[in-house]
């Protein structure tokens, strides 16, 4: 999987996996048209980790719909790997959605009732050049290895914990091998030990040059990325970089905590 | 999508939810089923008549006495006066095509013997009846010439007679009563099975004519004259010229309608046909009503589906399904459904069929061809009543879809 996603990473090194020019959401109810978004203009360059921050209403999930393919903007171009997203069809929205990128919901989004694995396998049958079931079992199985899941291939949503399914849905979001990885407030309904233990996974895979964005509305989670992005009405109100903290040493430290006060 | 996960899928999602599933698949088998018993039963009754055109005799010409139609105006009917044991002879003896002709006289009678009794039919025939019927004896002998002449107190009777009046014994020499009349049985008939409408052929008595007229019925004209043609190419033929030799018997003028209908075997048996037809296609028209009630219901339960898995199709496209892919997905479970249903429609109809001819005693016949046409069709009702469900799900988008509760 390391080599994977450096391969993937390195060839497009220098080149910006997303490149906004002054993107707009208007959505119209009625009469009344709501601007959601009212010119984004950034860049993301490969191997990098943001955070996206904002109040409600500040068009985060407008912007994560856009850059996830399953909304398009009203006016602006969205580049993604130099490709044009605005002129593309539904189709071929999904065949992006499918291959290029990963997506992490907040609320996890896991099929009830189905394995783990199963979950896994969901992105892979719609590949648009299928794969034999072989190597489908094959990956599933490798991208459930790699958020150390590996021994519960077989439980359902309802057997695992909260933690555990955010783990499963981040190894849905990865198992067709994405450039980019986006997640919608991957940590807003854990607890603060397992929120650590998911932004951990994340930095991990960014270290192995994996493209992450990440929407969050809690700024000491917003501090592992390497770049902030704060929004308000529609706008970029902050854009900076910042020193990523190391949530690998963070959790070491709670470990080392935890085990003093037993 | 990978094509061979779409079954899979729609497999693991109707068994996520099997009471919904077995209840929705009985409608069509129910409709399946009511469809293959009905056609069944049809098939029985339309293979039942074509043997028996084969049984009815061979160059056989029917006289019914009074026109049954004559252009909306009725003039007596089946049952008026008008043919006599004299035209029979006429037909007989004049007309060199015919080589046979029996008047026929029916009766209802209560037959006795001993302390037994039994409600049968009474025909008065002549002696070369069974020759027309191709009906053989298979013990004693049939009345001749002579005992028709002498209104002989004799009769021949049928299998049915024998199993009911004389519980299977030998009749031959025994005497019967009808209303205190003594007949002496002197033949039993081979058995014969039903009959075009569905009576039991077997369940008769013969006695001359002469007998029947004079001392049984009560009655002087003949029912019928039964009369058999040399050859079939002279069918057409005889027929002309018996109409022609009656209406100049019966003296009719030119203006007046025939007081009498000629009718070949093979017309009489296709009416029959016609008619088995005919029922055929209006219960199998009834019973098509309730598949596509069961297809209603496939429907109703497919749109309620669509909007319980509401999630799971937003998850689905926001994972890279088409809208395609979703269509496909649901159709399939619909497909897949009705073909359940079409198995166990074919399963139950079998059953039904088999209970009916053998309870009923109707003949039945359970055809390959019913059992294809049921699969496809209930394959043909999945695709048609899912396309609307599975249509709305592919529409959906996919934010809207995840944000659903």
């Amino acid at each position: 999987m390391e080599a994977d996603f450096s391969a993937v990473t390195g060839q497009h090194f220098n080149m910006a996996v997303i490149d906004l020019q002054h993107i707009t959401r208007t959505y119209t109810s009625g009469s009344v048209a709501v601007h959601a978004l009212r010119g984004i203009d950034f860049t993301l360059q490969a191997g990098n980790f943001v955070s996206i921050m904002g109040s409600s209403g500040s068009g985060k999930s407008t912007l994560m719909n856009i850059l996830g393919c399953l909304d398009k903007p009203t006016e602006g171009r969205y580049l993604l790997n130099g490709t044009d997203i605005s002129a593309l069809k539904r189709d071929e929205l999904a065949a992006i959605r499918n291959e290029t990128i990963g997506f992490v919901f907040q609320n996890f989004h896991l099929l009830p009732r189905t394995s783990a694995l199963e979950n896994m396998e969901l992105p892979l049958l719609y590949k648009r050049d299928p794969l034999s079931w072989k190597e489908i079992r094959q990956k599933a199985a490798e991208a459930l290895e790699i958020v150390g899941l590996a021994d519960r291939m077989d439980h359902t949503p309802s057997q695992l914990s909260g933690g555990q399914q955010q783990r499963v849905a981040i190894a849905r979001a990865l198992v067709t091998s994405p450039k980019l990885l986006l997640a919608d407030e991957p940590t807003g309904n854990l607890d603060s030990r397992t929120s650590l233990e998911i932004i951990e996974l994340f930095q991990r895979l960014n270290d192995e040059g994996l493209s992450i964005l990440m929407v969050t509305q809690e700024p000491d989670i917003a501090q592992f990325a390497n770049r902030i992005i704060i929004l308000r009405d529609g706008l970029i109100q902050t854009d900076k970089q910042v020193q990523k903290r190391s949530a690998a040493s963070e959790l070491q430290t709670w470990k080392d905590e935890s085990e003093s006060l037993s | 999508m990978k094509l061979s996960a779409v079954p899979i899928t729609a497999i693991k999602a109707l068994r996520r939810n099997t009471m919904r599933t077995l209840l929705t698949a009985l409608g069509i088998i129910i409709g399946v089923a009511a469809v293959i018993t009905m056609v069944g039963l049809g098939q029985g009754a339309k293979s039942e008549v074509e043997e028996q055109v084969n049984r009815l005799g061979q160059n056989v010409v029917l006289v019914f006495p009074g026109a049954r139609q004559l252009g909306g105006v009725s003039i007596g009917g089946g049952s008026a006066n008008t043919l006599t044991v004299e035209d029979a002879h006429a037909i007989r003896d004049e007309i060199p095509e015919v080589i046979a002709a029996s008047p026929e006289v029916r009766s209802q009678r209560v037959l006795v013997y001993g302390n037994r009794n039994w409600f049968t039919r009474i025909y008065g025939q002549s002696a070369d009846y069974l020759q027309i019927r191709q009906w053989p004896i298979e013990s004693g002998e049939m009345y001749t010439e002579e005992d028709v002449e002498r209104a002989a107190l004799v009769a021949v009777v049928g299998q049915t007679i024998v199993d009911e009046l004389f519980e299977g014994a030998d009749p031959i020499g025994e005497t019967i009563r009808v209303r205190g009349l003594p007949l002496t049985v002197i033949g039993v008939l081979a058995p014969k099975g039903m009959s075009l409408m569905g009576s039991v052929q077997d369940d008769i008595v013969l006695v001359p004519y002469t007998t029947a007229f004079q001392r049984i019925s009560g009655r002087s004209h003949a029912m019928v004259i039964n009369v058999q043609v040399f050859n079939q190419q002279s069918m057409e033929i005889a027929q002309a010229k018996i109409t022609d030799l009656l209406r100049e018997r019966h003296g009719l003028a030119p203006y007046q309608e025939d007081d009498f209908t000629v009718q070949t075997q093979e017309e009489v048996a296709q009416a029959a046909t016609e008619t088995s037809r005919v029922m055929t296609v209006l219960l199998a028209s009834i019973a098509g009503v309730s598949l596509l009630v069961g297809g209603i219901g496939i429907m109703n339960v497919m749109l309620v589906s669509v909007t319980e898995r509401t999630r799971e199709i937003g998850l689905r496209l926001s994972v890279g399904a088409r809208g395609r892919d979703v269509m496909l997905q649901f159709l399939i479970e619909s497909v897949i459904l009705c073909l359940l249903g079409g198995l166990g429609g074919i399963a139950l109809g079998a059953i039904a069929t088999e209970l009916i001819a053998s309870y009923a005693g109707w003949p039945a016949l359970f055809s390959t061809e019913a059992m294809f046409t049921a699969v496809s069709v209930s394959a043909a009702v999945g695709l048609f009543f899912g396309f609307y469900p599975a249509w709305k799900a592919a529409r959906l988008d996919p934010i809207e879809a995840l944000r659903r509760e």
